[in-house]
């Protein structure tokens, strides 16, 4: 018979351990002898017991045995193993929404609540570049208190100073956009796409953390930020309020945060104080890293979905026809963006800072352009698309 | 009548959400079913001989008033299913291990705290225990009620943790508890480790049951029984609704259980006086 000693370890001091390890090495009816000499082992046993299911006869106070009742074995009789842990090959086409938060590869009981996770195939939200793509942005997070030089001297004259808070003004409100937006599908995302809900995950930290950096350079020498106009909003309101995840993925990381990169870029290129620079270009290098899942995790869908590429164009058309109306970039951020790459009031350099605005906007097209061919769209019609896109950038 | 009608009482707000769930898998399988709830068991007694209820989930001392009610009026009463872990109970006496209180004689003179009055695994049980041995509530020890919620016969927790709260504080020099509930207490942390130790544990007794009298609607009785049998652990439907209610299984009632209660309510007359009470 299989026996577990307690010696004087009481029952409700760890000696429970003990006689569940004894009964689960038992079968179901087989009996376990329990002995131990600390106080009311006898009476704890059999309580314990009592609730298990176990059947309890006691020899003497400190000797008892117990026969294993089949509630154990009952209570996982149905249950179910949620895919298998390794990735890619444990990931399910279509998990059922009844394995909820589980493991990937746990063992769930049936009879688990079915949560109402929207986004349940793999087709639509996974890509075999998630988990590499994950690590690498855990790995590079930063920290905005040592990654900024906060300290560095920044007196800009005060126009350049204000166009500054202007163009940070407008990242601030980009970037919520850019926060919220995957945060909502987050939300509705089946946890089983583990990697996707964590590169999501980060996705979103790396945008809080972006608009902590733009708000501290904006009120680095201002009590307030600048403006915030209706069209900017309209443009970026198109974007949360987009119900599909791979057309907002599209409209977002693809389009929106792929002319981000060239606007970031340009910006750290043209900053003109240290900490604008800082802040723009830590900014750029997350950047890089949701555009890359955004291109990933759609080229393979798009192989997998003809009809993807059909809706995604729809979508930017729809989007244009939305905004066709509206002012798009505000008048004020062009301009801010205009002297900052000038860097002065000069006339010569008020030129050169036209000249580059204007080759920044020709290489965000083609960034866009390239960004489309890759998905699959043929030149021509990437082309086209991308010259449709908002001209808010995001 | 439209189906079988149940009664319970509402210790609990979670009574609602239990018998809502077996509303539901009852009548999934089929039996036309509904339950009303109580705020004490002397009422549910006493629907039950009005013919309100059809069955009801009665304490050990709700049954025994069913029981000897159904002698005096000529009927009879059967407790037809009970739960596995209303088999074999015990409650025990427990002292502070560091107190005085060595042995039960060490008790004359002392106070002992109980839960509701009306509880037989808190007070009635216990006390009676005692009196086997010798030691006369009231007489040679002072009794300190923990009365919550009267009429519930102890189901609600409450007055057992008052009883062990009143043992840490040193306002008693010992209380009743069941023995699950020792447990608990542990688990929770109202009872330190090695703290308590118990005198005395009572022999095993047995708790609630489902009470039927003669004359009920036998068809949908036996059906009711039946898929109460049935019901398996296995079964991820019934498995909340078992934990909930705290069985792995139901079984075929059984009523040797309540001998040491019987003892216990009639030692002065008091199960007669609450029959009155039901009657009137």
């Amino acid at each position: 018979m299989r026996h577990a000693d307690l010696h004087d370890l009481p029952f409700e001091e760890g000696g429970s351990l003990l006689v569940k390890r004894a009964l689960r090495q038992a079968q179901d009816g087989e009996p376990v002898r329990v002995t131990g000499t600390a106080a009311d082992l006898e009476i704890l046993l059999r309580a314990w017991c009592r609730a298990e299911g176990h059947a309890f006869e006691s020899r003497d106070p400190a000797t008892m045995v117990l026969t294993k009742g089949p509630a154990a074995a009952q209570r996982w009789s149905g249950a179910e193993r949620a895919g298998e842990a390794a990735s890619p090959g444990g990931v399910s086409e279509r998990p059922p929404r009844r394995w909820g938060l589980a493991a990937r590869g746990a063992l769930v009981e049936a009879g688990t609540p079915e949560f109402g996770f929207a986004l349940v195939d793999k087709e639509e939200v996974w890509s075999e570049a998630t988990g590499r793509l994950y690590a690498q942005a855990a790995a590079n997070q930063w920290d905005p208190a040592s990654a900024i030089p906060w300290d560095a001297a920044v007196n800009l004259p005060d126009e350049i100073e204000d166009a500054v808070v202007q163009v940070m003004t407008y990242l601030i409100e980009n970037e919520t956009a850019a926060l919220l937006v995957p945060s909502r599908f987050l939300a509705q995302l089946h946890p089983h796409f583990r990697e996707v809900m964590q590169v999501l995950a980060v996705q979103a930290a790396d945008e809080a953390r972006h608009i902590e950096v733009f708000t501290r350079r904006a009120l680095l020498n201002r009590p307030r930020p600048g403006l915030s106009t209706a069209g900017g909003q309209a443009s970026l309101k198109t974007l949360i309020d987009e119900p599909d995840f791979a057309i907002a993925s599209f409209l977002l990381s693809v389009l929106g945060e792929g002319t981000f990169l060239s606007l970031l870029w340009f910006l750290a290129r043209f900053a003109p104080d240290p900490v604008t620079e800082a802040v723009c270009r830590m900014a750029a290098q997350d950047e890089a890293r949701h555009v890359a899942f955004g291109m990933a995790h759609l080229r393979e869908h798009a192989a997998q979905d003809a009809g993807l590429l059909g809706r995604l164009e729809m979508a930017v058309r729809r989007r244009h026809r939305e905004l066709q109306h509206t002012a798009g970039l505000n008048a004020e951020v062009f301009d801010a963006l205009l002297l900052i790459a000038a860097g002065s009031w000069e006339h010569e350099g008020l030129r050169l800072g036209h000249d580059r605005v204007t080759r920044l906007v020709a290489e965000m097209h083609e960034g866009r352009t390239m960004r489309l061919s890759r998905l699959g769209f043929e030149a021509a019609k990437a082309a086209e698309l991308a010259g449709l896109h908002t001209r808010n950038f995001m | 009548m439209q189906e079988l009608i149940l009664g319970a009482v509402a210790y609990d707000p979670k009574v609602v959400t239990i018998w809502d769930g077996f509303k539901d898998y009852f009548l999934e399988q089929g039996l036309p079913f509904d339950y009303v709830l109580f705020t004490n068991y002397e009422r549910q007694v006493a629907a039950l001989f009005d013919g309100l209820i059809h069955v009801a989930w009665n304490s050990p001392l709700a049954w025994l008033e069913t029981e000897r009610m159904a002698g005096l009026r000529g009927r009879h009463a059967e407790a037809i299913v009970m739960r596995d872990s209303d088999r074999d109970l015990t409650s025990v006496i427990l002292t502070l291990a560091s107190g005085p209180v060595k042995a039960v004689e060490d008790l004359r003179g002392k106070r002992v705290a109980v839960g509701a009055s009306d509880s037989p695994q808190a007070t009635l049980i216990p006390l009676q225990v005692l009196a086997r041995q010798g030691l006369v509530p009231g007489r040679d020890f002072e009794v300190l009620g923990f009365d919550r919620f009267a009429g519930k016969h102890g189901d609600h927790i409450g007055g057992e943790r008052d009883a062990v709260r009143a043992l840490l504080t040193g306002a008693a020099d010992a209380a009743c508890v069941i023995d699950s509930n020792v447990l608990a207490f542990g688990q929770e942390g109202t009872l330190p480790a090695g703290k308590a130790v118990s005198l005395l544990a009572t022999p095993p007794y047995d708790h609630c049951n489902f009470s039927v009298l003669d004359g009920e609607p036998t068809a949908w009785i036996e059906a009711f029984r039946t898929l109460l049998l049935n019901m398996s652990y296995a079964d991820p439907k019934v498995r909340p609704l078992f934990e909930l209610e705290g069985l792995k299984q139901w079984l075929v009632g059984r009523t040797e259980g309540y001998r040491l209660l019987a003892e216990a309510v009639d030692r002065d007359g008091y199960l007669d006086k609450r029959i009155e009470g039901i009657s009137r």
